[in-house]
């Protein structure tokens, strides 16, 4: 992708080089290496979805020959699609990283069918045979982690209440908030999981809302699927609760009402992926895993776990890793007490019928609607 | 906001004509060139001094900005890009500013824009591609206009602030925007991201030739002309002028304001809608929340920037789209982050209010006074 990049170089060097040498000299550095770009939606020190991104980047960036560039808050707009051009272009990129859902259709399509000899991997899980090849996109089965922290929670709640605050009623946080819920119940049958939905991916306002009138109800053990767990982890602890985390560990935030948390693992895959284009290999279009395939992890248990606790989560966690555990075992009822996995099925970790969720299993107070 | 409107043609004819030197006839376009240009920079100039706060070189600041925004072809197109939907946005505040009104609502005129000309380019679908795109401008602008004529309608009639209401209105269209995307206009397939179903690729409007700029920029500047035109060459722009400036005194001299003012908004809604048809014909193919990505809100900055001057928004919104297009540079480049740009956006804005006060105060420009 050399094209016009050095007379462009020339130019500039003619009309700049009087007046701004220093740039130039900082700015010629990025030839040898490989250069790797990460795109954020928000602000990549958000203790969520972006710094879980941004912690796997600084991963890749301790790799010899490998050069990092960064962009954060591009909305999911022509934006990402300048963006992704502008590191290929200025910084002669050759591996993309766009990490928004939203980036994937129509933008993340579009460059990688216009640079097709270069490498991009998108966070979501959305490729389908019609896209391009160089085209990848790979996602974790996050619930898996989320039903350990059930699990925790289970134990640890003295209410039999549990909170989730969600930002959408959509597939992926459906099942988060049923894998939760499910764990919960198996550590304690009396266990309820209320949930809120904010709306929206970014709402703090809403979701301290959310958080205090959880609490407000009884709620002594929350969780939540937005994009920051920021503002509900600090009003949760604030006013008492115990928390479990999403996206990365907010155990600093929260050290003492800090139980356990359901983290994404991008530090072990993305050097994994580098590693595997350097040496040729391709990678898989869609790729997901678990627990098992070290894409999501479990933060290590707070102070108030207890022993019990971490005994019956640590068993289940090993069965995951393992591969012969299933979270979602018929029969399972949703809260309206309609049978939704008849008894006998098996929904295992990559069952395309869990990626159409549209329902809140019993034993979750709320509604999708 | 009058005392903003700034037209040169104008403030030439009203100079003192007394002694024709040269200063004294150009003196009032030259202060509306010298005096923002002056401001703007002293705005970098604090910003560069706010950088080299951070231990970065500000010289390298200034070179990047350039680099990123003007400095290579690809970066022309990315500006010219980013400029495109701000044009119209800004429209949607400088037209109703004529009249004295401050609408700051232009992003719901461009989130029902963008549905309106969505659901009627899925209703005549299989029509030749000319006339679905012809439906969507007829679609997308009249939705526009009457979201902001609502607002208009309230000052006229019920003695709303037009300002709050419009403001109001904006988290009305995202709401209304959420509920159809998300229920009786959702695309069964679109799990995990609620968008309504795609307009088809053949109906999409394009790129300019020999650009990767969409048309939306050309669209953007012939209404920004159109506007230029209504405002200070035709009697009803002359009428709207008369209004803004004194209420009263168009009402005794018999010019019916509410029409005026029902007009100017649907206008300005118009120009908004506008921007949210292109946004989907243009850039997304679709209608989902990825729409509301601000560019009504940074239109309020250019309109104020151009000192409400339709002309004047088309080199303002370009030099915004240009700071937004080297912002991802400075990030990757300088570690800065992406607040940054919203810092040096802050500072244009005050240096270029604040100048305000000079108009007609620069003695050397003026003559005697």
């Amino acid at each position: 992708m050399d094209f016009g990049r050095i007379s462009r170089r020339h130019l500039l060097q003619g009309s700049a080089a009087l007046t701004l040498g220093t740039a130039l000299g900082a700015r010629s550095a990025a030839a040898a290496d490989t250069t790797i770009g990460f795109i954020y939606v928000g602000s990549r020190d958000d203790y969520g979805y972006n710094q879980a991104h941004a912690q796997g980047a600084a991963a890749v960036k301790k790799m010899p020959g490998v050069k990092v560039v960064e962009e954060e808050k591009v909305p999911e707009t022509d934006a990402v699609e300048k963006t992704i051009e502008s590191m290929i272009n200025l910084d002669g990129a050759s591996l993309i990283f766009p990490t928004s859902f939203g980036y994937y259709n129509p933008h993340m399509i579009k460059m990688a069918a216009k640079f097709p000899k270069l490498h991009f991997e998108h966070c979501g899980g959305l490729w389908s045979e019609k896209d391009p090849k160089n085209a990848g996109s790979y996602f974790g089965y996050i619930d898996e982690a989320q039903y350990i922290s059930g699990i925790v929670a289970g134990y640890s709640t003295k209410s039999n209440k549990l909170g989730f605050v969600a930002a959408k009623p959509i597939p992926q946080v459906l099942r988060n908030i049923n894998a939760f819920t499910l764990g919960a119940k198996l550590a304690n049958p009396k266990a309820t999981t209320q949930v809120i939905f904010t709306g929206d991916w970014s709402m703090p306002v809403k979701e301290a809302e959310a958080t205090n009138s959880l609490i407000d109800q009884g709620v002594d053990v929350l969780t939540c699927h937005v994009d920051g767990p920021k503002t509900m982890v600090e009003n949760a602890a604030r006013r008492g609760a115990m928390v479990c985390g999403y996206h990365v560990n907010q155990s600093p935030l929260a050290p003492k009402a800090y139980l356990t948390g359901a983290e994404w693992n991008w530090e072990a895959l993305y050097p994994k992926f580098v590693k595997m284009i350097a040496a040729g290999q391709e990678i898989p279009n869609f790729y997901r895993g678990g627990l098992k395939e070290e894409i999501v992890k479990v933060s290590p248990y707070g102070q108030a776990v207890s022993a019990e606790a971490r005994k019956h989560a640590d068993d289940i966690k090993a069965k995951l890793v393992a591969g012969d555990y299933v979270i979602f075992k018929g029969p399972i009822a949703d809260n309206k007490g309609k049978t939704v996995i008849s008894a006998g099925t098996e929904r295992g970790q990559k069952d395309a019928e869990l990626e159409k969720m549209d329902y809140l299993v019993d034993g979750v107070v709320g509604a999708t609607s | 906001m009058t005392s903003g409107v700034a037209d040169p043609a104008e403030a030439v004819a009203v100079a003192p004509a007394a002694d024709p030197g040269f200063l004294q006839r150009h003196g009032g376009t030259i202060e509306y060139i010298l005096i923002p240009g002056a401001a703007l920079a002293g705005a970098l100039g604090v910003f560069g001094i706010f950088v080299a706060l951070f231990g970065k070189n500000p010289l390298d600041l200034y070179f990047y900005m350039y680099y990123g925004a003007f400095g290579t072809w690809f970066s022309w197109q990315n500006t010219l890009t980013r400029a495109a939907p701000l044009i119209l946005t800004a429209l949607c505040t400088a037209l109703p500013a004529q009249l004295g009104m401050v609408i700051i609502g232009g992003e719901g005129a461009l989130l029902i824009g963008a549905l309106a000309a969505t659901g009627a380019a899925l209703l005549v679908q299989t029509a030749p591609p000319l006339v679905v795109q012809l439906v969507m401008v007829c679609a997308g602008m009249a939705g526009g206009g009457l979201w902001i004529m609502l607002a208009g309608g309230l000052r006229q009639y019920r003695g709303v602030n037009e300002t709050i209401s419009s403001l109001l209105l904006v988290y009305i269209a995202l709401a209304i925007l959420n509920h159809l995307v998300e229920g009786p206009m959702r695309d069964p397939a679109s799990l995990n991201k609620p968008s309504t179903r795609e307009i088809g690729a053949v109906n999409m409007i394009g790129s300019i030739p020999g650009t990767e700029v969409h048309w939306g920029l050309v669209f953007g500047i012939v209404a920004a002309i159109a506007a230029y035109i209504l405002i200070y060459h035709t009697v009803f722009g002359f009428a709207a002028r008369v209004a803004g400036g004194n209420i009263r005194a168009a009402k005794i001299v018999g010019l019916s304001v509410g029409r005026l003012i029902l007009t100017i908004c649907f206008l300005a809604g118009a120009s908004a809608g506008l921007a949210g048809m292109i946004e989907v014909a243009a850039v997304q193919g679709k209608t989902n929340a990825n729409l509301a990505a601000g560019y009504g809100f940074t239109g309020i900055l250019v309109a104020f920037l151009a000192r409400q001057n339709p002309l004047a928004i088309i080199p303002v919104a370009i030099l915004l789209g240009g700071i937004s297009a080297s912002g991802g540079l400075l990030q990757r480049r300088l570690g800065l982050p992406d607040a940054s740009v919203l810092v040096l956006q802050g500072i244009i804005f005050v240096a270029v209010l604040a100048s305000d006060a000079l108009y007609g105060r620069i003695g050397f420009l003026r003559g005697k006074s």
